[in-house]
């Protein structure tokens, strides 16, 4: 079997589809170095005028979130209406604000 | 395609996928799973997921991974060869398509904890499969286009339910892999249309015996009968596989058999008939003989195809180790400084 050790790191690909949008994770690939994961995720990712700016960053600098802890950290937001304008019901006259 | 990693595997292959569940805790958790597959929900990399969910993900998409990059190898055939400079740009476009292709289904299988060395080893050594219809010969221009409009045409209604598959980052690279391959079919049609409208009488004669070679084979990409494909019914309790091998059959033969009228070929199946009270088609006999020798290794190109694939990995193994060397000096002359 093959030594892992050889392997070309990983690295997250993010896609800016035009001027004034957020970059997005779109997937990831292997490359020896910065330049050339740059220089391969327009390659793979932006053949089809997908994007206009991407960045790169080695998959092993990304700290997550644990999936276990979701509850713990997303479900607290669940009971907390008042938080989205649509929870107060203003007079007709000003409910436009 | 390329679905057929499941229905090709050994009986101690099989076996050693399915583990017992080890614990009452685990057990706890497996029930947790399947309540969130019956709700629909997608699972993501980092979730707890079943051994034998994982592996037989690993093996589908890792298989569908090597699919589309032995994909390329009967297309690269004709890139020197095409017609005309806008077929070989097409062309070229496509086999590039196909690399992309490759590159996101092997990382959706990484996210599962094997490595992309791994999976190629696995290939290499003959120990993956890779979808039946590659070792098949590309021998005229009109091969190149019967794969797109046949070929491609199969791949896609295989893979367009994929796009809901339960497990997310396939779910994702999927959609990815369909936006693009619309455009294979596409061309394919296109370039036969060009032929079998403009063309002489050879180029037409051309078309048909290519459609004649491709057609039995590519109803075989979607597997073997239902009844002989007893996995299906543990993929689709998870969500792995959304519609079965047959029904899949019966879909591309209904939609290919309108546009076979549409390109003035015959499709080679003189039991191919409207059946009105079923509302398909009905069609003859599928040779599974055939199908189990390509897979077992004996069809016209398995050999020349796993040399390739072998050849260009070793041939590149001096430039990836030279891009490894540079980046480690290029860092290590940074620390420095």
């Amino acid at each position: 079997m093959s030594d892992v050790k050889n392997e070309w790191p990983l690295w997250e690909v993010f896609v800016r589809p035009k001027a004034g949008l957020d970059h997005k994770h779109c997937g990831s690939l292997h490359a020896a170095d910065a330049k050339m994961a740059v220089q391969m995720a327009r390659d793979v990712y932006t053949r089809r005028l997908e994007g206009t700016s991407v960045w790169v960053v080695r998959s092993d600098q990304i700290v997550a979130s644990d999936p276990a802890d979701k509850g713990m950290l997303f479900d607290p937001a669940e009971d907390k209406v008042y938080r989205h304008p649509t929870f107060y019901e203003l007079p007709e006259a000003v409910n436009h604000m | 395609m390329y679905t057929q990693a499941m229905d090709t595997a050994s009986k101690e292959e099989l076996q050693a996928l399915r583990s017992p569940v080890r614990s009452a805790e685990e057990a706890v958790l497996e029930e947790r799973f399947d309540a969130r597959i019956d709700d629909g929900a997608f699972i993501e990399a980092k979730d707890w997921m079943p051994e034998h969910y994982r592996k037989t993900l690993v093996r589908q998409i890792s298989q569908h991974a090597h699919s589309e990059i032995v994909g390329m190898l009967p297309e690269g055939n004709w890139v020197t060869r095409a017609p005309t400079l806008k077929r070989k740009a097409i062309l070229l476009a496509k086999i590039q398509d196909e690399g992309g292709h490759g590159l996101y289904l092997y990382a959706a299988a990484e996210t599962l904890g094997t490595s992309r060395d791994q999976m190629l080893d696995a290939l290499h050594t003959g120990k993956a499969k890779y979808s039946s219809i590659f070792n098949y010969p590309t021998l005229t221009w009109a091969d190149v286009g019967v794969i797109g409009w046949l070929v491609d045409g199969a791949a896609i209604m295989n893979q367009i339910p994929l796009c809901r598959c339960s497990y997310a980052p396939y779910a994702r690279a999927m959609i990815r892999v369909c936006k693009e391959e619309s455009f294979h079919q596409r061309q394919g049609f296109d370039a036969l249309n060009v032929m079998m409208r403009e063309g002489t009488e050879a180029l037409k004669a051309m078309v048909q015996d290519a459609v004649d070679r491709w057609w039995w084979p590519s109803l075989m990409m979607f597997g073997p009968p239902d009844a002989e494909s007893p996995n299906t019914a543990q993929s689709m309790r998870w969500g792995i596989k959304r519609l079965s091998n047959d029904d899949l059959r019966q879909k591309f033969i209904d939609a290919t058999a309108e546009q076979a009228k549409v390109l003035g070929v015959t499709l080679p199946d003189p039991l191919l008939k409207w059946n009105a009270e079923r509302e398909h088609y009905d069609f003859g006999p599928i040779d599974w003989a055939e199908f189990w020798r390509v897979v077992g290794g004996d069809g016209a190109c398995n050999r020349e195809r796993l040399a390739d694939r072998v050849n260009a990995w070793d041939d590149g193994a001096w430039v990836r180790e030279a891009a490894l060397a540079h980046a480690r000096k290029q860092q290590t002359k940074a620390v420095a400084a």
